[in-house]
């Protein structure tokens, strides 16, 4: 078997293959539909009506975005310059954390200039907790999957401690939540009336300047440069360590907006549960979006739209939501697959 | 060799033809060997030398045409089918395993995987003999490991021989040899084609073609464009024929050499895997004068690019930039210092392949203005310095947005070459800088280097190629295990006496200390 790249892929080519990769994903639901004793035509349906059949479905799809656009970004942008950042989840959390400790009333400051505060800070947060795996990783060569991934179960558990001890919410009858944000440190509603708040226009802001930042900046072209190829980007004399830790701190702040946005605009206050690991999920964003900015956005509301719609199809046809795991899982493989495959022939001897 | 007209035929190749999508690398080749002659497959990178010998070996198959093998058609795609029939085949690159011995790879693969006991007395005898018989001394209890370059392409070649071959293909295998190991090497094939095997050696040396073989068949862009006998023709002849137009060598003027621009007096660098570092060099780069560093390969030019292209620091001796000593040494420091690199891999380290002309163009400059201003990049600044150094180096290419790794070795080349001599540099740093390249690309890139010459610079030549060295250089070092040989001046050392430095002869323990 050879693989031969194609210089110049077909219309038919980019974008049968990708259509096809949907039409796939939409049989191995239709089977798992079948399997659960369903009918597969309803249950897709069904899914999509959830995802998007009405105003409320539609809103609930995009808030469900919000948060996967941040870690999606964050991914997109750390494995640009092949930084394996697979601690988004830990990076949420520490912008949650800081969320819920700077907005219950310590810092006595009108909204306008409470929210950027409280935002810079969970920021910052976020890009101190990658900046020790990437000093590791930069300085002693230490693998910086190993070290994101385990410092996503250390903020757990400390999420854990937090709310059990120090910050547990005195008033919370027993379960363990910090207490809630006061009115000013609140993300109000885009819309009166309409369940959906600033930190998806925050969300759309940012696909936009890590765009800018990637295509338009010094800092853009020296992160795509060692992404690319380290070894020249060292011999040409840019700072590839550095630059390393530039892009971690972009990252860690980005991911650090997902539980900033969740706890100030959604939630309200912090919990063990903040995140069904919008930090994994942000990998499947960025690579459907291969590590585009722009392209993020778009994923990220494809794969919120599985996940609601398939809760909502859920509850109305028996059909277990794990069907919207897989379908992501399958989605992801075969577009990945498709996708190389516009670029490259394969060669049976 | 007048008899090869009446001998046997061994080999035939009908009209192969291989695509590799709108490519054609093939295109009807074909062409005879006969029992007891040496034929040379001559032509640039690219021709289709090797896709060629792949398929002779079955590794690919060919889209049309036909091989045979002492009258036997060979089943395309099977490459046990090729050894099985007698044909041997000894790679540029070596496929030995270090941590053997020389005997225990001789014997590897020729017999079943779980066989009881390996009967090596009797191999041990059938290699004795074929050392014997073809003058290829190799002690055959020794760790491949602990060979040297020209030991380990000797057990290539008797691996090749153990295994009955009639038929001795050898890529490029002089490529990694000092000359006196290539003349051995000539001995061995010299006794092989007296023993009735036939030779198909590849290479793009053309003073060795003319040395070894009978017939010499040339190859261009796919196609075989000549083939005629080695007596009936010259290097100028071959290389017209393997280029498709008149060259002209490069001419160095005599010019008195300026003053001292960087010098390095005894320094020491670590070592760095399997490559030595400098021992105690001492080195003067001058203004209008091109010093030419021969060499082995792997005898620490490595060590010596990487410390004047800024990536590596001396751990002892010092080194004087335009007279003063550079106080923080990198990459950027040397750029400051207007040092111009042109690197070993230009795939690897000379360019990012995903990154557009105009992207590659500034990778050096990037950070300064006009092409970045305050942390923006200026790309509409970025593109006319790419169409520039397009215009004036002539870099053949779809235009400044194409992805770079679309270009042909040349191209690229040339694109580097724009790059880092468009700043004017006062030295300039030349690790290999036409290796691989045809020979338009190949006499463009060493006149750029005479103009700079010319113009004041102070250019190292670091080659594998003597005569390159020799043809380019104003005064020439050799480098033998990170040590450097004293400066000879132009025309007074012969190919062999450079060749006994590069075998390490005159280097004498610490007797060469300066």
């Amino acid at each position: 078997m050879r693989l031969e790249p194609i210089p110049n892929p077909s219309a038919l080519r980019s974008i049968g293959l990708p259509a096809g990769a949907l039409v796939l994903t939409v049989i191995v639901a239709s089977a798992l539909a079948l399997l659960a004793g369903a009918n597969p035509f309803a249950t897709l349906g069904l899914i999509l009506k959830g995802a998007a059949g009405s105003k409320f479905a539609l809103l609930e799809t995009l808030n469900r975005a919000t948060p996967l656009i941040f870690t999606g970004l964050a991914i997109a942008v750390a494995f640009r310059a092949k930084l394996w950042n697979i601690g988004a989840e830990a990076q949420l959390y520490a912008g949650a954390i800081v969320t819920a400790l700077l907005g219950t009333g310590i810092l006595p400051l009108p909204s306008a200039l409470l929210i950027p505060v409280i935002a810079l800070a969970a920021m910052l947060a976020g890009a101190l907790i990658l900046l020790g795996p990437v000093l590791l990783k930069t300085r002693l060569g230490v693998d910086e999957v190993v070290t994101t991934l385990l410092f996503n179960f250390i903020m757990l558990l400390f999420v854990s401690y937090l709310l059990e001890g120090p910050m547990k919410d005195p008033m919370g009858m027993g379960w363990p939540k910090s207490p809630a944000l006061e009115k000013a440190a609140r993300l109000p509603r885009i819309v009166d009336g309409l369940r959906l708040h600033w930190g998806f226009a925050l969300a759309l802001l940012s696909a936009v300047a890590v765009w800018v930042i990637q295509t338009r900046t010094t800092l853009g072209y020296e992160i795509r440069a060692v992404g690319l190829n380290a070894e020249a980007a060292r011999f040409a004399g840019i700072p590839v360590g550095r630059v390393m830790v530039k892009t971690a701190l972009l990252s860690g702040g980005l991911a650090a907006l997902a539980g900033f946005s969740e706890v100030a605009g959604l939630k309200g206050n912090l919990t063990l549960d903040l995140s069904p690991g919008f930090g994994y999920t942000g990998i499947i964003v960025a690579m459907l979006a291969l590590l585009n900015p722009l392209g993020v956005v778009v994923s990220a509301i494809f794969v919120a739209g599985v996940f609601v719609g398939a809760d909502s199809m859920s509850r109305a046809a028996g059909v277990p939501t794990y069907i919207a795991d897989i379908l992501m899982a399958t989605a992801l493989l075969t577009m990945v697959l498709a996708l190389k495959l516009t670029r490259t022939r394969i060669r049976w001897r | 060799m007048a008899q090869a007209e009446a001998a046997e035929v061994v080999l035939r190749l009908d009209g192969i033809t291989k695509r590799f999508g709108p490519l054609v690398a093939n295109n009807a080749i074909g062409f005879e060997l006969r029992k007891g002659e040496v034929i040379a497959l001559l032509g640039e990178n690219g021709a289709g030398k090797t896709t060629l010998m792949n398929i002779l070996f079955g590794h690919y198959t060919a889209d049309e045409g036909t091989v045979e093998v002492f009258g036997q058609t060979l089943p395309p795609g099977h490459p046990r089918a090729a050894l099985a029939a007698g044909v041997g085949m000894v790679h540029q690159h070596f496929t030995l395993a270090d941590n053997m011995t020389v005997l225990e790879n001789i014997l590897l693969g020729t017999r079943p995987l779980l066989s009881p006991r390996l009967d090596a007395r009797a191999a041990r005898v059938k290699v004795a003999r074929l050392s014997e018989d073809f003058g290829l001394s190799v002690h055959p209890d020794a760790r491949v490991g602990t060979l040297s370059v020209g030991e380990r392409q000797r057990v290539e070649i008797l691996k090749a021989l153990y295994r009955d071959a009639r038929i001795l293909i050898l890529d490029e295998p002089t490529a990694v040899l000092t000359p006196q190991e290539s003349s051995a090497l000539f001995g061995t094939l010299r006794k092989a084609v007296a023993q009735g095997l036939s030779v198909i050696f590849i290479s793009h040396k053309l003073g060795e073609v003319m040395e070894i073989s009978s017939r010499v068949l040339v190859l261009r862009h796919g196609k075989l464009v000549g083939e005629v006998a080695t007596a009936d023709t010259d290097r100028q002849k071959l290389a017209e024929m393997m280029v498709g137009a008149e060259i002209a060598a490069p001419r160095l003027a005599e010019r008195e050499p300026g003053p001292p621009l960087l010098t390095l007096s005894n320094v020491d660098t670590p070592r760095r895997g399997n490559a030595p570092g400098l021992s105690a060099v001492n080195l003067t780069l001058r203004a209008g004068q091109i010093t030419g560093l021969a060499g082995v390969s792997g005898n620490g030019q490595a060590a010596l690019a990487a410390l004047i292209g800024g990536l590596e620091r001396p751990v002892q001796g010092g080194m004087e930039l335009h007279g003063d000593v550079p106080t923080d040494w990198s990459p950027r420091a040397a750029l400051a210092a207007g040092i111009a690199r042109i690197p070993e891999d230009r795939h690897k380290t000379g360019t990012v392949s995903d990154f557009t002309l105009t992207e590659n163009a500034v990778l050096e400059s990037y950070a300064e203005a006009p092409y970045s201003r305050t942390g923006w990049m200026d790309w509409r600044a970025a593109e006319d310095f790419a169409r520039k150094i397009i215009e004036t180096y002539d870099v053949r290419c779809p235009g400044p947005s194409a992805r770079i790794r679309l270009l042909s070795g040349g191209n690229m080349q040339k694109l580097i070459l724009g790059r880092v001599l468009e700043a004017n540099p006062k030295i300039i740093l030349a690790n290999q800088p036409v290796r691989g390249l045809d020979i338009g690309a190949v006499t463009f890139v060493q006149n750029r280097l005479i103009a700079a010459r010319d113009d004041g610079a102070a250019v190292l030549l670091i080659s594998e190629d003597l005569d390159e060295v020799m043809a380019l250089s104003d005064v020439i070092h050799v480098i033998y295990e990170g040590h450097l040989s004293p400066a000879f001046k132009r025309g007074t050392m012969s190919p062999a006496e450079l060749g006994q430095w590069m075998a390490g002869h005159g280097f004498g323990g610490g007797a060469h200390a300066a």
